[in-house]
């Protein structure tokens, strides 16, 4: 199964409710995933231009170490907002190399979950309830965000097989559904210099969307070159800095409502999950068509 | 009238208080649901001629098993709407998603506004009238009963047909495998004017086109054996 709930707003009004909203909206979905959940939050949570996400499957990880030695080896002082497990390092410019060989280096325990100039990518093991309270999702302000709960199918429950998943700059992924060509994919997208971080499916997709990004296509045009190059059953809801993007597979198996109005779209893999949002009794409600992009940009 | 409150009562209370009415000595006729909230598998195995109003949209398998009981959603209704209904009448206000009204026996299953997919898919008697579209792969192994459309219907409708009739007023985006169009006659006519009547439809029965199956798959052809 897996569950995912998305909310782009128009209104900026609700820009300080987004966590909350969108929390709440995960939590609707949990019995459609307990092994792990995650959220992406793009907002302006962090005074500096750059952000990059960090998490430790080490507890007791010293983020203020690492910091210190960004401080000396890069010459950056990095603004730290630790939470929980997870880390958001401000910088005034985009860092993600250097940082990433010096985290490689000394702390093997640290992954990047996401770097860009707005996205902040949080997510473990556990039920949404319990993931959206350790990170205080609730009380995180944005424009934009998407969640997911996972029940796994193609590769193991871990904190990094969990979504969202982001592999370019102010992007992220969440997939319900199986791919049946990920592995092929895979190789291709890792002769064109693009870096895995796990096994799983769904970080294929994500990475494709990236690679048709980089080669200069825009959300729609690279989710549109998905239904041909993407094989099996799914449904993405894709992020981007300024977008947010839906697209089913011509089988559309996996469940989708999307819900629309003057202050919001919102994306859930069930009604349940739009209830509470506010003046969803006269939204404009409907399922996605199959093997239709749709996406939306500021 | 009876009404149940959602927000006050949970969902198997509301589910066993309206199965209860098929034993009850006098049940109670007329029943309304508040809040439903997309829950799932709500006002599923009835058996009693009541009538029973949601106020709101559902999420998966409402109405599913219905035996005489006429319900009806104020609103959309998620995957498997009325699935395996035996009897009676499932009136859908708003939208329905995939699979409504699959491997239904009987009674009649109206939607006002579209389906998607897989619309009566293995149906086996029960009456379908959908008001606006339906999606790809509908009626899929339909083995009995009529699925009428008043709009559009999707690719591949009536893949692998057995003995069901399909009608569609609006374009058929491609038939499925052993599913072609067929003479419409006369009892066919008055077959669609019934069920067009019961189903509060405006639309007159000569502008439907009828499908039905070619009944090519129900022996084994001799030159297709290569394909096994």
């Amino acid at each position: 199964m897996c569950g995912i709930v998305g909310l782009f707003l128009k209104d900026s009004s609700l820009e300080p409710d987004l966590g909350r909203m969108l929390s709440e909206m995960l939590v609707t979905m949990t019995d459609r995933g307990p092994d792990s959940a995650g959220i992406a939050i793009y907002g302006q949570n962090s005074e500096k231009p750059y952000k990059i996400t960090l998490q430790s499957s080490q507890p007791d990880m010293d983020f203020d170490r690492l910091a210190s030695l960004v401080e000396s080896e890069l010459g950056q002082t990095p603004q730290v907002l630790r939470k929980d497990s997870h880390a958001v390092f401000g910088f005034d410019q985009d860092c993600l190399d250097p940082l990433r060989s010096l985290v490689q280096a000394e702390f093997p325990c640290v992954t990047i979950m996401s770097r860009g100039e707005s996205i902040e990518i949080f997510k473990e093991v556990g039920l949404p309830e319990k993931v959206a309270q350790r990170f205080d999702v609730a009380q995180m302000s944005g424009t934009h965000g998407i969640g997911h709960t996972r029940m796994a199918t193609e590769s193991a429950v871990t904190t990094n097989g969990a979504h969202p998943f982001s592999t370019g700059s102010d992007q992220c992924l969440v997939h319900n559904g199986s791919l049946s060509n990920h592995n092929n994919l895979r190789r291709v997208l890792k002769k064109q210099g693009i870096e895995f971080e796990t096994e799983n499916d769904s970080e294929v997709a994500a990475a494709y969307l990236t690679w048709q990004m980089q080669n200069g296509a825009n959300l729609g045009e690279a989710l549109e070159a998905g239904l041909d190059d993407l094989d099996g059953f799914y449904t993405f809801v894709v992020g981007t800095k300024d977008g947010f993007g839906v697209l089913r597979d011509p089988i559309a198996c996996k469940p989708a409502v999307l819900a629309e109005t003057d202050q919001y779209v919102a994306f859930g893999s069930e009604y349940r999950a739009l209830v509470n949002l506010p003046g969803i009794e006269s939204a404009k409600v409907w399922e996605p068509e199959p093997a239709t992009v749709y996406f939306w940009e500021r | 009238m009876q009404t149940i409150d959602l927000n006050a009562q949970n969902l198997r209370e509301l589910n066993a208080t309206l199965q209860a009415q098929a034993s009850a000595d006098t049940p109670e006729a007329s029943w309304e649901v508040l809040n439903p909230k997309g829950s799932h598998a709500l006002a599923v195995g009835l058996d009693a001629p009541i009538d029973v109003t949601v106020l709101g949209s559902t999420g998966y398998y409402c109405a599913g098993m219905n035996k005489q009981a006429n319900i009806t959603v104020k609103g959309s209704a998620g995957p498997g709407v009325a699935e395996n209904m035996m009897s009676g009448t499932v009136v859908i206000e708003g939208d329905a998603s995939q699979y409504a009204g699959a491997t239904g026996h009987g009674g009649l299953l109206v939607i006002k506004g579209n389906a998607s997919s897989r619309c009566g898919i293995s149906m086996k008697g029960i009456d379908i009238v959908v008001h606006g579209n339906i999606g790809h792969m509908s009626a899929f192994m339909a083995q009995k009963g009529n699925l009428v459309v008043l709009g559009d219907a999707g690719d591949a409708l009536g893949d692998s047909l057995y003995e069901a009739r399909l009608f569609v007023r609006g374009e058929v985006k491609s038939l499925g495998a052993d599913c072609e169009e067929k003479e419409m006659r006369p009892e066919h006519l008055e077959l669609l004017a019934d069920l067009l009547e019961r189903a509060g439809a405006d639309a007159k029965p000569e502008e439907f086109r009828r499908y039905g199956s070619a009944r090519t798959l129900y022996n084994f052809d001799i030159d297709n054996a290569s394909a096994y």
